[in-house]
């Protein structure tokens, strides 16, 4: 009864004191918005997670070495490569990925903080899950590991200031010896030293020389399909085992694995996220609560003059009610506006921002339509919730004491 | 046959620290159906109070009321609520419009809060308001008004719920004289048609337009009669109460 007259009273006094209604509808204004700016900000990394596992391809299996357990044998980029003929229906390629700490020099010019990599002719079919693509000239080759020869693939940032764009064919030294660059890589995002375009990549029977060791820390496989992956996975981990005698020093992951582990933790940022933006949604509702308190006190005589017309508690309950979910649906739509605002104005910055961290997919935020009917229903559900209590608080008062109120 | 208001020995007592305000102390009144009925007395001598308990919108401290045969003084809240809105209309000293509803919005409340339709509810409300004058203000805010059209905007609200009583108190305490006048003659015709009105003031020159005067003085009736008696109108002497005070 009179739910429209209600409804169009509660938009009127909204509407006559703005600054105040403005106040009390702020932490609900920004709760929902941080809501809506965390969930599209996730769904979009999300998204680009998604991009980037298709690129990368669903036939990936990464190694992690940590150490030599209990046996002191360690596992070599060979013993990989005789696993590998071993299983050729499920295992088809094996890169190893090799740090090398050295000194990268041209001419007079020092590079310290590049990054060198030792990878096998494999690595070309595989690069793009590093992020990188070729722009001219060819990946290290089977021979070019083989016979150790002193060449390399080098990242743009290199390429721009050491051979402004030139640097194929060119020459760079690394710890004293040459090496003859045979490929430059395509630029993604800023050029920054030792960042994501800041990469040299070499064979990796170099990258032993160079370390004094064929330890290596990181592999990464292919095999022929996802559905194979899981055997794949488990021909690697068994093998791994029988050397290390314990699980504790490797790791071996799928792609799709580690899809699903970067999908999860995506979900429980989001969560802890928005839980956090849930706490403004609570002040919010308090914040309801306390000025639909002072709205009871101050509107005393009309509830008197109300309820000496015939309203019962009821009709005074539905009516208070209806304005705290009126305030606090304004404040959700305002609140869903400027996350939309903020999520759009957000993304193009943040692809900026990714793409210079060596991220490749286009990230694309954008507010979801559940995040936004959720938020919606969550701010008139505070306002109904926390403006029940002052609702209930006019409702009971006694006739003729909020009539007599001054 | 049974009166339409019977007060059975109503005392209202206020209780203020150790001290006890006597309110009413025992009154009995007794209207009937069409009766227009002034309750008249000095400040602080009950009328008030009386109205309210009348009015259901307070509750006796001891005795009975029983309205139109029903006893209402137990009643709880909503149940009151339910009575005053199909059977009581009130007139305030105030108005007590309320501010930010137009004028035929202000007249509908009662039906809104009897559930009646929004189209018979407009046609109830634009009614009452002709009967009072003032159809053609029927869009207006409250404070487009003056004094005198405003009380005449509550009179058209009271009625609008067609109520066996109309009750006010000092309705034209806030009025000039001849606005007063007016609001008076209104009331007095709302009588001849068949009204039952309870009308509280202080001013006898108000009180004898009424068939019937009720005097209260210190929470007791002292005087019950035609308004045509000169008793009626005598003031008891209140120079002997105060020194007594
Ligand atoms: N809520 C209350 N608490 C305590 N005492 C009260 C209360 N309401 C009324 N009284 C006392 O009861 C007595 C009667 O008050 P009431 O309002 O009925 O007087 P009245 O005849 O209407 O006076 P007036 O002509 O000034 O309006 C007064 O002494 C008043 O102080
Ligand atoms: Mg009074």
């Amino acid at each position: 009864m009179g739910i429209e007259q209600n409804f169009r009273l509660a938009i009127k006094s909204l509407m006559s004191s703005k600054v105040r209604a403005l106040l009390t509808m702020l932490g609900i204004i920004i709760g929902v918005a941080a809501v809506i700016v965390i969930t599209g900000l996730g769904s979009g990394m999300q998204r680009m997670m998604n991009e980037q596992f298709e690129q990368l391809g669903a036939n990936r299996i990464q190694v992690n070495i940590f150490g030599r357990g209990g046996g002191s044998r360690i596992v070599d980029t060979d013993d990989m490569y005789q696993l590998m003929e071993k299983n050729p229906d499920y295992l088809t390629g094996v890169t190893p990925y090799i740090s090398v700490r050295t000194l990268v020099r041209y001419g007079t010019e020092e590079f310290k903080r590049t990054n060198v990599i030792g990878v096998s002719e494999d690595f070309a079919d595989m690069a793009s899950v590093f992020g990188e693509t070729l722009k001219e000239g060819r990946f290290i080759q089977y021979l070019d590991a083989a016979r150790k020869q002193n060449v390399c693939v080098i990242g743009s940032y290199i390429n721009e200031t050491a051979f402004n764009g030139n640097g194929l064919g060119q020459t760079i030294t690394l710890s004293g010896t040459h090496y003859r660059i045979v490929g430059v890589l395509e630029a993604s995002g800023d050029l920054v030293e030792g960042g994501g375009n800041d990469y040299i990549y070499i064979p990796y029977t170099n990258a032993c020389t160079l370390n004094g060791t064929s330890e290596v820390n990181l592999f990464m496989f292919s095999c022929p399909g996802e559905d194979t992956a899981a055997i794949a996975k488990k021909i690697i981990s068994d093998y791994l085992y029988s050397v290390y005698l314990s699980e504790d020093y490797y790791y071996v992951v799928t792609s799709a694995e580690m899809i699903t582990m970067m999908n999860m933790m995506i979900s429980v940022m989001m969560t802890v996220l928005v839980a956090i933006a849930a706490i403004s949604l609570l002040v919010g509702g308090i914040g309801i609560m306390n000025i639909m308190l002072v709205s009871v006190s101050e509107r005393t005589r009309e509830i008197g003059i109300r309820k000496s017309l015939g309203a019962k508690r009821r009709d005074i309950r539905l009516q208070f009610v209806i304005e705290a979910g009126t305030t606090s649906a304004v404040g959700g739509v305002i609140g869903i506006v400027l996350g939309a605002l903020v999520t759009t104005v957000a993304s193009p910055i943040l692809t900026g921002m990714m793409s210079g961290m060596g991220g490749s997919g286009s990230f694309n935020a954008s507010p979801t339509a559940g995040a936004v009917a959720i938020a919606f229903g969550v701010s008139v559900g505070i306002g109904v919730l926390f403006g029940y209590l002052p609702a209930n608080k006019a409702a009971k008062l006694n006739p003729i004491d909020a009539l007599r109120y001054e | 046959m049974s009166a339409l208001i019977e007060l059975n020995n109503i005392y209202k007592i206020y209780h203020m620290g150790d001290t006890s305000v006597h309110a009413l102390d025992g009154v009995n009144i007794e209207i009937q159906k069409g009766e227009f009925v002034a309750i008249v007395g000095q400040s602080g001598s009950g009328k008030s109070t009386a109205m309210n308990i009348i009015g259901c919108l307070d509750v006796p401290t001891k005795g009975r009321y029983r309205l139109n045969g029903v006893d209402v003084s137990t009643m709880k809240d909503d149940e009151q609520a339910e009575i005053r809105n199909k059977m009581l209309g009130f007139i305030f000293q105030q108005y007590n419009l309320l501010p930010k509803l137009s004028v035929q919005e202000n007249v509908e409340l009662s039906l809104l809060y009897a559930g009646v339709g929004a189209a018979e509810r407009r046609r109830r409300a634009m009614k009452a308001l002709q009967r009072v004058g003032l159809a053609n203000k029927a869009r207006n805010m409250p404070n487009q008004l003056s004094g005198g059209q405003q009380q005449r905007v509550s009179i058209a609200r009271a009625l609008a719920g067609d109520p066996s009583v109309i009750l006010a108190d000092e309705p034209t305490g806030a009025l000039d004289s001849r606005t007063s006048r007016e609001v008076l003659s209104f009331l007095q015709e709302l009588n001849r048609e068949g009204n039952t009105i309870v009308l509280i003031t202080h001013d006898n020159s108000i009180a004898v337009r009424a068939q019937r005067i009720i005097r209260l003085q210190d929470g007791r009736v002292i005087y019950d009669g035609p308004s045509d008696d000169p008793k009626a109108v005598v003031q008891p002497s209140d120079t002997d109460e105060e020194v007594a005070e």
